[in-house]
């Protein structure tokens, strides 16, 4: 059973394309086959992030108008062999997204991989509604400062109104993933709380990935935190939202950096 | 005792943040574009009307909610109505009641 996967915010800069690519290598390190798909035509960055900027032969736009096929344009991971990556075109435009071109590859997709990442674009346009329309699932990334909960808010009314799964009046799985959080300064009351995300938005939490320069530093050398550093915190936020995402049940906690046995043993806790 | 005030006086932003997004949330997802979306608006605008008829109501005393829970949502129309004796619209009514609320809920 595939599941078709969309990472989705509105908002920009939220952390999107750090979160497919993290979300993807850690399950595909888990022994699952991932595709990574960029939707953002025009404007990719999932190639870079990845490290494979060098690698990009053909794209999804070339597939989608036949000029190559799939296995041509799907680049392999080389650190972990489940992992590959559908990278978006940086030339053409949005509108050579066609809603046909996407549902058939998606659909090939679909028979080779467990699962399929579809990396939205932000906004609200073309892009993005291609991005979730064939979703199974979808997972909205919010940090906790009011413009980008609104955002995310607004996106969740389009994923239970305008995907494929909503036009058959399915329910569409979401899953709230909260990054750039910094425990701190929500502990002060400086920052939007966990609870307060929750209850405004009322979907529920696949994880907590603590604000966190691991993540930089990562994308600067062009691979997912979860390969670059998987010991840090956001790496192992990351994992435990993974495990989550294939079915397990883990309580959600926010990792700390490991310090000691102190911070060991006095991991927050929360909801 | 003036560092003691300063510690107190000190709000924190959060709550401050997540009441202003309930508040533009429960709007936005009111008139919000899509279909869901749209028969809560026409049911926000219908019984306005219905209330409208009957009493004089003031746009400001008028607080519109719409949660969205798992299972269902909530339209929530709190009006405060003025004390509800014979008033005819446009007369301005003489006595105040405290709050009337009329919540009208959608499952």
């Amino acid at each position: 059973m595939s599941k078709v996967l969309v990472v989705t915010s509105g908002k920009g800069g939220v952390g999107k394309t750090t979160t497919t690519a993290a979300l993807g290598a850690a399950l595909a390190q888990n022994g699952q086959s991932v595709v990574l798909v960029d939707f953002d035509v025009g404007l990719r960055n999932l190639d870079l992030v990845m490290g494979a900027e060098r690698r990009v032969v053909f794209d999804l736009i070339n597939v989608i108008q036949g000029d190559a096929n799939l296995a041509q344009a799907l680049i392999k991971d080389k650190r972990v062999p489940s992992l590959s990556l559908l990278p978006a075109s940086q030339t053409r435009d949005k509108d050579a997204l066609t809603a046909e071109g996407v549902a058939k590859v998606i659909e090939e997709l679909r028979k080779k991989f467990d699962w399929v990442i579809c990396d939205s674009p932000a906004g609200i346009e073309r892009g993005a509604q291609m991005a979730m329309y064939h979703a199974d699932m979808a997972v909205i990334v919010t940090n906790p400062e009011v413009s980008s909960v609104r955002d995310s808010d607004r996106i969740i009314g389009m994923l239970d109104s305008t995907t494929e799964k909503a036009k058959k009046g399915e329910k569409m799985e979401k899953h709230l993933l909260l990054t750039r959080y910094d425990p701190q300064r929500a502990s002060r009351g400086d920052m939007l709380g966990t609870d307060d995300v929750l209850e405004i938005l009322s979907i529920p939490l696949l994880g907590i990935i603590p604000e966190s320069g691991d993540v930089l530093r990562a994308s600067n050398v062009g691979a997912p935190v979860t390969i670059a550093e998987p010991e840090s915190a956001a790496a192992r936020a990351y994992n435990d939202a993974a495990r989550r995402l294939a079915g397990e049940k883990l309580e959600v906690t926010i990792p700390t950096e490991r310090k000691g046995l102190f911070d060991w043993l006095f991991k927050r806790r929360v909801s | 005792m003036t560092f003691l005030s300063n510690i107190f006086k000190r709000r924190s932003s959060a709550p401050v943040a997540r009441d202003r997004l309930q508040i533009l949330l429960a709007h936005e997802r009111i008139s919000g574009g899509d279909g869901k979306d749209d028969l809560l608006a026409q049911l926000h605008r219908e019984i306005m009307e219905v209330i409208k008829r009957h009493v004089v109501v003031d746009q400001d005393k008028v607080q519109i909610k719409l949660d969205r829970g798992a299972h269902c949502s909530t339209l929530e129309i709190d009006v405060e109505v003025p004390g509800l004796t014979d008033v005819k619209p446009g007369e301005k009514p003489t006595i105040q009641a405290a709050s009337a609320p009329a919540d009208a809920k959608k499952a």
